[in-house]
């Protein structure tokens, strides 16, 4: 479903990661790993298409994936089912439920989102990737701010979701619990020549 | 889009959204300009069509930088590129629902404002009709401007100095059509002008701006 070769990326104007290649096939689940600073979350957005690639090739269908990062994009004056159904009805759909009962936020769904914990705030930012019904989920930390029992929810949201056919993507730093999972650890693609980014790279 | 569109402007009139605070503004200005100017019917009619645009352009300023900002901070921008909306729809449907909380509530209560600057009684149609047609190019201009300094830690200001200047044709016009306008004179042309400068902000803008927030969220 998703296909890398040689992939580099580059954050403000410089090269953090090169030589990254894998492939992704449905029902996998890929972890990344590696240490702050090393490009998590570059590749990541470069995947999900935010920013280009600077060298190599990410061959993937746009239309497959979501994109979860670390901001929310929860709108604090919407309900919990409002936030949810504005997502789903962007993405052409309109279930919202299966997404509230996952990550168990049935009880909160008339809540607004200001009055929201952050673990709350992260369950429901992570609920969105459920209604977005699309198969590759590509995750920034997902996990930040969530108890025990959550980041078992999550896990188990996650199992679905690769059952059905779908596929993820994660960065975190802890154990999800999903033994099935390939890690690919960052470190050894840590950019070593410092090849400076094009001076027009805004219009790249 | 419309799922957006209803978003905005839901989120417009909950509270701490916004709605108002423009109209509120454009009072003022009408409120103070003749307390200012002093009690002169005579001149507040013949400056009356100018202030009443400026008015109504620096009230549609005050709340452009929200436009974008508000989602970028909070990543949703972020999940709109990745999300099947095309970015220029997203524009579009933005600008759109800043028209509605803005400029709408403008050309409404326009003709209660040139009572209190005692504008010319011909002049309230073109008045009504001028800000009508013009407002939309306002909030479009605006939209390209929010869309370039989305990044910006406080914007606002630099916003205000790349959106003004591209607003002048747009006041020129929308004030001369008033101005024909309360005097009785021929003042369908410039009507016309300003309907050419929205439709054409309404052709061409959402895809320039569009292409600012790609930039942007790099």
């Amino acid at each position: 479903m998703l296909q890398v070769d040689d992939l580099a990326v580059s954050r403000g104007g410089l090269t953090v990661l090169e030589g990254v290649g894998f492939a992704l096939a449905q029902g996998q689940l890929l972890i990344l790993r590696g240490p702050n600073g090393v490009g998590k979350t570059t590749l990541l957005r470069t995947l999900a298409g935010l920013q280009p690639a600077y060298a190599g090739r990410v061959v993937v269908d746009q239309d497959q994936l979501t994109y979860c990062g670390h901001a929310d994009g929860l709108k604090a004056t919407l309900t919990v089912a409002e936030n949810l159904a504005f997502w789903a009805a962007v993405h052409g759909q309109t279930q919202i439920e299966p997404a509230l009962v996952a990550m168990n936020l049935t009880a909160l769904r008339a809540r607004r989102a200001a009055d929201l914990s952050a673990g709350q705030k992260r369950r429901l930012g992570l609920a969105r990737l459920r209604v977005t019904r699309r198969k590759i989920w590509l995750m920034d930390e997902p996990t930040v701010s969530l108890d025990a029992a959550s980041v078992a929810l999550f896990g188990a949201m996650l199992r679905l979701h690769l059952a059905q056919g779908g596929a993820a993507i994660v960065a975190t730093h802890i154990d999800l619990g999903l033994p099935e999972a390939r890690v690919l650890d960052l470190s050894p693609y840590k950019a070593t020549s410092l090849r400076q980014g094009a001076f027009d790279e805004a219009f790249a | 889009m419309i799922a957006l569109l209803q978003r905005d402007l839901r989120l417009a009139l909950r509270a701490g959204g916004g709605f108002g605070l423009g109209l509120a503004f454009f009072l003022m200005v009408a409120v103070l300009v003749p307390l200012g100017v002093g009690p002169e019917g005579a001149l507040l009619s013949r400056i009356a069509p100018g202030i009443l645009w400026v008015g109504a352009l620096l009230a549609c300023l005050l709340s452009l930088d929200r436009m974008f900002a508000l989602d970028f901070e909070d990543g949703a921008l972020d999940l709109m590129a990745v999300s099947p909306l095309p970015l220029e729809g997203v524009v579009a449907m933005k600008a759109l629902a800043h028209w509605l909380v803005t400029g709408l509530p403008l050309v409404v209560i326009s003709p209660v404002l040139g009572l209190l600057l005692s504008l010319s009684a011909g002049g309230y149609v073109w008045l009504l009709a001028s800000l009508m047609l013009g407002t939309p190019a306002l909030s479009l201009i605006g939209g390209f401007g929010a869309a370039l300094t989305v990044g910006l830690k406080r914007g606002g200001l630099i916003l205000s100095l790349i959106v003004l200047p591209m607003y002048v044709p747009t006041l020129i016009f929308g004030a001369e059509a008033v101005r024909r306008g309360a005097l009785g004179a021929e003042a369908l042309v410039p009507l016309l002008l300003l309907a050419a400068i929205s439709l054409g902000s309404a052709a061409i803008l959402p895809f320039a701006a569009a292409a600012a927030l790609r930039a942007n969220l790099k």
